[in-house]
């Protein structure tokens, strides 16, 4: 395995996007962008969760928005209705939403490929109807209003930069204890089960720890998230959580770069982005549906490059400087190989 | 010389990066039935995917003067070459009628398929009675011999078969083999047979190639090699 | 839980239970669409509910835009729905024959967002309503009223099963379908294109799931987003029969019409949650019996 960027130049390149983002909101956006890139931020959290998930440990999960709800409502309800101040409802966000995520991950256990993406699938249409039906906790169809978030430092900052940074520095700490999972044993673990779980078991890996483990994580990851997005739209709704938000968060994770480092993130700039872009362009009066420009990329993307823009980039940086085979695997900070299901792509006809 | 039936030249096959076949020349005349024989591994299954299409080849093969080098597997059907695959390629879950059906799918002369499946029929009176009967729960015999009665619907002019005698029991492939000469008599069908068991396969054959390690090592008239004691031991193992 | 039904309401059951099949045929109708896809390329079309319900647009174009007769459009409907099933399979979906499953489902996820997005798009999200061809009224046996539209439904459907049946079983194209779907390597040495078999698979599907959305259509408001809980039941309905079983999407599909209806009328507050029923239904049942009750057990690639 050959390093193609040294260690510490990719960690200096990180020390240099994050002083980027932090210094932003103050010197160059405006408060639209600011508020737009919050939500980049704690989407990306999601995603990094659901990249463990679904880009390390191999399990395909269409519901992940599903957990986003457990943690948004339970920051919501406490709030509203027992006066919790916001942020200690975080960390119990991100707890029952784990929890949920491990008795899902339980089941799931049986479920593989095709059907656990059919279980999840189904698990993402029911949560608005399961809201909603259970009103009397959650306020049914009308959703739960919260105050704005306001900057409790004394620093000056408006809302939208409260929140930003918010984000941001969760996003950041979330993120450094994901690279540490799964730089660590239990990540490789991960990647052994994804390629082949039998051989995985056969070499004493306990399938059903690990499973139950990242199907756990990436739902505490989706429920710090969802709570974040209760804080930052200061609304929470049935319907703010149905299909398409779980469908965004994969399509997010595959368009990055499942099994990436850098993957997640670029996903969840695309997720937010995307829509913004595809408004502009008119068509019989309107702006085309962010669901078409979705689709439309994502089945040219399976089309040429399935491994994501991540996991694409890798590869051509590696032709360029002359690492013969595609397949050779890449190593960055201990970069994993682009996942099974990108090796096996086939090209474009 | 005349052009044969089939023509096969430097053939070159491989799986991904193994290489198969390392350049088989071989022909097949016209009314002839043809054996190829060797060891398990040798290549003998690989010639016939080479010739049927359904493996990566290189090199000239070619059938009644025509270029099939790059013909895909459902081209070669509609030529009139019927590849009776390992295992028969029995369709399983179908029934014994819906295989005979299937065997006849290239063609579109509706009143002679209807004259042919009686034609079948006289041949295994069998499968007449048994025509619903669901092709899973035929005994190894009676599935070679569907697979010899579809191959028939097709009216191939060349019939490539892969081990008709595998799993069989002694007295079942001599009656495979005597099908197998009648067809080859009456129906004028021309065959290449694939076989281990060589010593039924020269007592029926006309000729006979010896594939070992993807390429001929031996061939002549199928008679003669069968005479050929030091030939038998070190090629035939018997 | 009260368990009203048990006081002996038999009138009223039969009608929960005639209009549970009515539903249960539609479901049935679009599980049916999912196992022909899936049993030729091992793969779940996410995006079946999607298509039916453009093609129900295209219909209520037709007839209301253009003003032709609903029979007419009816048949132009399928027909169009048939041939634009054969298009996408040849063009999305024939790139990616072969692929691992997580990039089928991204595909027909993706077709999910066009479809949907398309028709939000072209006829925006106002509800419109769906003719029905069937009379208003019940027809009364025995002192129990069953609505036309419930039969006229049924009827339907079972007109669809049985052509669909018949044309498998009977016809050359048929049986070369099965074929190629089973056996696809040995469908090649017989000189079956199964390839282009595939495809119209796809038609099929995309023609059954057009029926399907004309049928639901009236019944509920036309809306772009109409047909994802009856894809979601038609799931269930796929998983419960087995998903490679025709007649087990059938029997799965009327099924879980009934226990729905029956459910949702005699079980207070059934009706909200029946989505996470249908969820309950499919895990529990790949897990106890992934075959389903007609299917075989086979391995799972994943």
């Amino acid at each position: 395995m050959r390093r193609l960027l040294g260690g510490k130049q990719v960690w200096g390149l990180g020390v240099l996007l994050v002083a980027l983002a932090m210094l932003a909101p103050l010197f160059i956006l405006d408060r639209f962008t600011t508020l737009e890139w919050a939500y980049v931020w704690l989407f990306a959290i999601a995603i990094v969760g659901l990249n463990i998930l679904t880009g390390y440990s191999g399990q395909i999960s269409l519901g992940n928005g599903a957990f986003m709800a457990i943690g948004a409502y339970v920051t919501a309800i406490l709030v509203h209705d027992h006066g919790w101040p916001y942020l200690a409802t975080i960390p119990l966000a991100a707890l029952v939403a784990g929890v949920g995520g491990f008795l899902f991950g339980i089941p799931a256990l049986k479920l593989s490929g095709i059907y656990l993406a059919l279980a999840t699938f189904t698990l993402a249409i029911a949560t608005g109807p399961f809201i909603k039906h259970y009103g009397t906790i959650t306020h049914g169809h009308e959703g739960i209003v919260l105050q704005q978030a306001s900057d409790p430092t004394g620093a000056g900052l408006t809302s939208e930069q409260w929140v930003y940074y918010l984000c941001l520095v969760i996003a950041i700490v979330l993120f450094l204890f994901a690279r540490a999972m799964t730089a660590s044993r239990t990540g490789r673990a991960w990647r052994a089960i994804r390629d082949s779980e039998t051989a995985a078991a056969a070499s004493g890996i306990s399938l059903a720890y690990y499973k139950t483990l990242a199907f756990a994580i990436s739902a505490l990851f989706a429920g710090v998230a969802g709570s974040l997005d209760a804080i930052v739209t200061a609304y929470v709704s049935p319907d703010s959580f149905d299909l398409p938000l779980s469908l965004g968060l994969l399509v997010g994770a595959v368009v990055g770069g499942l099994g990436t480092v850098a993957g997640p993130w670029i996903g969840a700039g695309w997720a937010i982005w995307l829509p913004y872009f595809s408004q502009r362009l008119k068509f019989n009066g309107q702006g085309i549906k962010p669901d078409i420009a979705y689709g439309v990329i994502l089945i040219l993307l399976m089309f040429v490059m399935p491994q994501g823009v991540v996991g694409g980039l890798w590869r051509l940086w590696g032709r360029f400087r002359g690492t013969r085979r595609a397949e050779e695997s890449v190593e960055v900070l201990d970069q994993p190989t682009p996942s099974p299901e990108a090796e096996a792509a086939p090209t474009v006809r | 010389m005349a052009a044969a039936l089939l023509e096969l030249e430097n053939v070159q096959a491989a799986y991904g990066s193994v290489k198969a076949l390392h350049g088989v020349t071989l022909r097949v005349e016209e009314g002839q039935i043809v054996s190829l024989l060797g060891a398990n591994g040798a290549g003998k299954t690989t010639t016939l995917r080479a010739i049927s299409g359904t493996v990566k080849r290189t090199g000239g093969i070619r059938f009644a003067g025509r270029d099939i080098g790059r013909a895909s597997p459902e081209d070669v059907a509609r030529m009139k070459i019927e590849h009776v695959p390992e295992g028969r390629g029995t369709l399983a879950q179908l029934s014994v009628w819906d295989n005979l059906r299937m065997g006849a799918y290239v063609r579109r002369d509706g009143n002679r398929i209807k004259r042919d499946y009686d034609r079948v029929f006289q041949y295994f009176p069998w499968m007449k009675e048994r025509r619903d009967q669901v092709s899973v729960t035929l005994s190894g015999g009676e599935q070679q011999m569907l697979a010899i009665g579809r191959a028939l619907m097709l009216r191939p002019r060349l019939l490539l078969m892969d081990e008709p005698s595998l799993g069989l029991a002694p007295l079942v492939t001599q009656e495979i083999y005597r099908i197998i000469r009648v067809i080859n008599d009456e129906d004028k069908v021309t065959i290449l047979v694939v076989e281990q068991n060589a010593r039924i396969a020269l007592r029926t054959a006309h000729y006979a190639y010896v594939i070992e390690t993807g390429s001929i090592a031996v061939d002549g008239n199928a008679a003669e090699l069968a005479n050929n004691e030091s030939i038998r031991r070190s090629y035939l193992g018997y | 839980m009260h368990l009203t039904f048990l006081a002996l309401d038999p009138v009223g059951i039969i009608q929960q239970i005639v209009s549970g099949l009515a539903a249960g045929a539609v479901y049935a109708s679009l599980a049916l669409a999912l196992v022909l896809i899936y049993s030729s390329m091992e793969a779940l079309n996410f995006a079946q509910g999607e298509m039916a319900m453009f093609s129900t647009f295209v219909a209520w174009t037709l007839i209301t835009q253009l003003h032709l007769n609903y029979y007419l459009a009816f048949a132009a409907t399928v027909l169009l729905s048939i041939a634009g099933g054969v298009v996408l399979e040849r063009v999305v979906i024939r790139p990616i024959e072969g692929a691992p499953p997580l990039v089928v489902v991204l595909v027909t996820l993706g077709l999910f967002g066009i479809f949907n997005g398309g028709a939000g798009l072209i006829w925006q999200y106002v509800t419109k309503s769906f003719p029905s061809p069937f009379p208003y009224g019940a027809l009364v046996v025995a002192g129990v009223g069953i609505g036309y539209a419930d039969l006229g439904l049924i009827a339907v459907s079972l007109v669809m099963l049985l052509m669909l049946y018949l044309f498998f079983s009977r016809t050359k194209i048929g049986l070369a379908m099965r074929t190629a779907a089973l056996y696809p390597d040995t469908a090649r040495l017989l000189g079956v294109r199964v390839s282009w078999m595939l495809a119209l698979g796809w038609g099929l599907a995309a023609g059954v799931g057009a029926v399907a959305g004309m049928l639901i259509a009236p019944l509920e408001f036309l809306d772009p987003n109409m047909m994802q809980p009856v894809l979601v039941y038609a799931f269930a309905a796929a998983v419960l029969g087995g998903i490679e079983s025709p007649l087990g999407a059938v029997v799965g599909g009327l099924t879980v019409g009934v226990l729905l209806a029956l459910i949702g009328t005699y079980i207070p507050g059934a009706r909200e949650i029946s989505l996470a029923l249908a969820l309950a239904v499919i895990v529990v049942v790949l897990i106890v019996r992934p075959g389903g009750l007609f299917g075989r057990v086979h391995l799972q690639r994943v």
